[in-house]
């Protein structure tokens, strides 16, 4: 079978995983929870045989190319972390990976459903988005071992981000004591929006034909709703997610009756945010920041240039050492830090996907 | 001012600048300031951040607006004055707040290691306690010893009265790893002051074929080599069968004191170096209005190869087959409209450079011929005689990057540090353990009776296993023992 084949098994079953995960939560059987993470180990390990296919035809697709290349450059140099496709793909699978090791060592399973979304988000957004799933050829700046490193730390990186995102996402659900709490407004909305422009996103990618979904991000980024140019489908639009953000906002709530009766205990989930991002740290800092600064220094001869996408990168690592300096010195705990994962987390996304389609669009003129 | 007040000024300060609290601040400032400069383009033309202005607060308010940003240095903002100011005092936070607090850790780090007092033990936050009915203390304590250097603690030991106490540590420098990571973010600091006052940035477009002894900063300014860099030639190699491009190339050659001292064909990622200053691909382009040689290599079949040089109108032959031909025509890169099907250059890069040359044969009518560089079956001739398109040479330029960092090296240096540090403090711990061993009743009469305690600096969660680990070993140990007697 075909990577392509592997990698759409493993998708359907965190899919899958994605519901069992929300069942058990809602009904709490046991079976029904260890069939969750049976979907999602899985899911995980098709699609490491997804990776590991890819790897090897992109390592043949190298060696015709560079028929000289040694067996451990073209190994590095076919590694599938060369676009935002694999990119992405290998984010979901240690995103993954780590969530199951963390419910194996603490033993927490509706952990699950905060995990699994990130995931389905992250795949839904791979094909709605409409990357290029070819195996590309590799242009010159990225033909070094440094840039290798770089993106895969820095995916792991995000991944546990990512995790401590979900585990602070069930955290702020479970302390909240009423709707009208700061935070869980700023959480209905955070999630609310994540949901809507994926949505949004979806609606673009239906209403394209097959050649124009190739720059959906490009040049049809919500076109079809909030940028349209009929000013009844904005306001509908608006009206929409408005509608929805405040159906959100008032069942969201209902997800913590559903915790508390899991032996789900906030302090769990306060130690997977915090432990997720004593991992996720030093990963992104060294492969995203100084891993990213070397390459930069032997491509270009500059480690710093504030392009946005370092700014970007140098914006969250600030979030997460606000983080850890609040958490520890600070001695901010509970709800206070939890914000800041969420927050971080957003500058993850913002980092990778909004630096690329939020200001590359508004830096490219005459295109509108 | 009194001599007291003074003193209290000063410490105020010092205090404000050893906070955590201006540390959160100043993060906070520095996050919110940077995304200004994301949205904003940097050092760009000022009609660029006018439509981009124009599109949030309309064409009439745009320039109003463009001038407040500009004075309050938006538009280079990572160098405006206030930006600097708000990272010198980020990292004259940092170098207080390490001062300030580092005597106490070191404090912590070489506090006299004493046993405790049984009860001492029963409330620390790791504890395991355990009886055993048949065993002596001796053989106890003795397992527990093996177990505890099994885990490769340095075991110290004390008995007073009818009890010993084994109490051990581990990993007590871990509680600096912290500094260590502060002074690399130091050290980062200082090594991009070095770059910027003693460094330089350049860049340099050379063409095929010729040299210079300076590079140029980005105001047109001459910068010095003291040594002359020559392009011997520039290439763009593609994927096969494709237009992307698989290695951007140039051959450079360092002359100094009229001599060749160094030749490399450099690529994006492979730079070179000389004394200090190195030389990056960086870009590449065509030069206007250029009058480059063909490169080309005639064969007759079976015949020796002989490479030629020719000028545009240039004619030449393949020795003994009395076909000649003329340079009539280039292209850098020609293809054939999708719509049309006829040849149209389409792209000023030499994407697929092709030579067009005016054919004489014996016994035909003079034709015109395209000889592709990148599909050298294009000059394939009746009769096994070939043409092959070598390059047309000294119609490109070379862009290269031209740089000296003497601080360089304190940023990798730096960046080693960091990972050291970043180790020590996330994934090491200071790790203590008291086991307290008696019997239940005085004498040496009685089941013999173990308090183990512990606490850790961090990673509560993997210490619990490692004291888990450690009981059960030397408690296995000591049935096993009971169990032969
Ligand atoms: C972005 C820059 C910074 C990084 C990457 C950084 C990194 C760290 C790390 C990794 C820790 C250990 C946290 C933990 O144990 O979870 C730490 C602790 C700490 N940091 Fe920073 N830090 C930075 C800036 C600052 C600044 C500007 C201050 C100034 C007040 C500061 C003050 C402290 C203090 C007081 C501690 C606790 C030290 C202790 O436990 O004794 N940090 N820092």
């Amino acid at each position: 079978m075909s990577s392509s084949a592997f990698f759409n098994i493993s998708a359907g079953a965190y899919i899958a995983a994605l519901v069992i995960y929300v069942i058990y939560l809602v009904t709490r059987n046991k079976t029904v929870g260890v069939s969750a993470t049976t979907m999602t180990i899985f899911g995980f390990v098709s699609q490491t045989i997804a990776f590991l296919i890819r790897w090897s035809n992109s390592y043949t697709f190298w060696m015709t190319s560079n028929p000289s290349s040694g067996l451990v450059e073209a190994l590095l140099r076919a590694a599938p972390l060369r676009n935002l496709y694999e990119s992405l793909i290998f984010f979901v699978w240690s995103l993954i990976m780590i969530h199951l090791i963390i419910e194996f060592k603490y033993k927490i399973r509706s952990l699950g459903a905060f995990v699994t979304p990130i995931a389905a988000l992250a795949l839904l957004f791979i094909d709605i988005s409409g990357t290029s799933k070819e195996i590309q050829p590799l242009i010159p700046a990225l033909q070094s071992n440094w840039l290798l490193f770089h993106v895969l730390l820095a995916f792991l990186g995000y991944a546990a981000f990512g995790v401590s995102f979900g585990a602070a996402a069930a955290y702020i659900v479970m302390v909240t004591e009423s709707r009208k709490e700061k935070t869980y407004i700023f959480w209905s909305l955070i999630i609310g929006i994540f949901i809507i422009v994926l949505v949004a996103m979806g609606i673009d990618f239906m209403s394209l034909s097959a050649d124009e979904r190739k720059n959906l991000i490009q040049s049809h980024f919500l076109k079809s709703t909030f940028r349209s140019e009929s000013g009844g489908v904005v306001a509908a639009s608006v009206v929409i997610s408005i509608a929805f953000l405040f159906a959100l906002w008032q069942m969201g709530f209902g997800l913590k009756k559903v915790l508390a009766s899991l032996s789900v205990t906030t302090t769990m989930l306060e130690e997977i945010e915090y432990k997720s991002i004593a991992i996720g740290f030093p990963l992104f800092t060294l492969g995203g920041l100084l891993m990213g600064a070397i390459w930069a220094n032997s491509a270009w001869g500059k480690y710093w240039s504030w392009d946005p996408k370092e700014t970007w990168s140098l914006i969250t690592w600030f979030v997460y050492a606000l983080y850890l300096h609040a958490r520890f010195i600070g001695g901010w705990r509970g709800k206070r830090v939890a914000i800041l994962s969420v927050i971080g987390f957003v500058a993850v996304i913002f980092t990778y996907l909004g630096v690329n389609l939020v200001l590359s669009g508004l830096h490219a003129y005459g295109s509108g | 001012m009194a001599e007291k007040d003074k003193k209290d000024l000063f410490e105020t300060i010092w205090s404000m600048l050893a906070s955590v609290q201006l540390a959160v601040a100043v993060f906070i400032v520095l996050a919110l300031s940077s995304i200004i400069g994301t949205i904003v383009e940097q050092q760009a033309e000022p009609a660029k951040n006018l439509a981009l202005l124009a599109k949030f607060f309309g064409d009439s308010a745009a320039p109003t607006v463009y001038n407040i940003f500009a004075k309050l240095g938006f538009m280079d903002m990572y160098r405006s004055w206030w930006f600097v100011s708000f990272l010198s005092l980020f990292s004259i936070n940092l170098i207080v707040c390490s001062i300030d607090r580092f005597p106490k850790t070191w404090k912590l780090v070489n506090l006299p290691f004493k046993p405790l007092a049984e009860h001492v033990i029963k409330t620390l936050p790791v504890k395991k306690e355990i009886k055993f009915r048949t065993a002596s203390s001796a053989a106890v304590k003795d397992e527990f010893l093996n177990s505890l250097k099994a885990s490769r603690y340095h075991v110290l030991e004390s008995t007073e009265d009818n009890a010993t106490q084994l109490y051990c540590q581990k990993g007590k420098y871990s509680r600096l790893g912290v500094y260590v990571v502060h002074l690399s973010i130091i050290l980062i600091f200082v090594g991009a002051i070095i770059g910027a006052r003693f460094g330089f940035g350049g860049h340099l477009n050379l063409p095929e074929g010729q040299f210079s002894d300076v590079a140029y900063t980005s105001d047109g300014g001459e910068i010095p080599l003291g040594f002359t860099v020559k392009c011997n030639w520039y290439e763009t190699s593609y994927y096969e069968g494709l237009d992307t491009p698989m290695e951007f190339q140039s051959e450079l050659v360092v002359i100094e004191n009229g001599r060749e001292v160094l030749t490399k064909a450099i690529q994006v990622n492979d730079p070179l170096t000389y004394k200090g200053i190195t030389f990056y691909q960086s870009s590449y382009g065509m030069l206007p209005n250029a009058r480059g040689q063909f490169i080309i290599t005639v064969t007759p079949s079976g015949g020796r190869p002989e490479t030629l040089r020719l000028m545009f109108g240039d004619s030449f032959e393949i020795p003994g087959t009395g076909i000649s031909g003329t340079i009539d025509d280039f292209s850098p890169a020609l293809g054939s409209d999708r719509r049309t099907g006829n040849l149209t250059t389409y792209s000023e890069n030499m994407v697929n450079p092709a030579v067009g040359v005016i054919f004489n044969m014996p016994g035909q009518d003079a034709f015109k011929g395209w000889i592709f560089k990148r599909y050298p079956q294009t000059g394939m001739l009746q009769g096994g005689h070939s043409i092959r398109f070598d390059d047309y040479w000294g119609a490109e330029y070379t862009g290269l990057q031209v740089s000296r960092d003497p601080g360089v090296w304190l940023i990798y240096i730096a960046c080693i540090i960091m990972a050291i540090g970043l180790y020590v403090a996330f994934f090491m711990s200071h790790k203590k353990i008291w086991v307290h061993v008696a019997h239940e009743s005085p004498g040496g009469k009685g089941p013999v009776r173990i308090s183990l305690g512990g606490n850790t600096s961090r990673n509560k969660f993997a210490f619990e296993k490692e004291i888990d680990h450690i009981f059960t070993r030397a408690s296995q140990a000591v049935e096993a023992r009971q169990a032969k007697k």
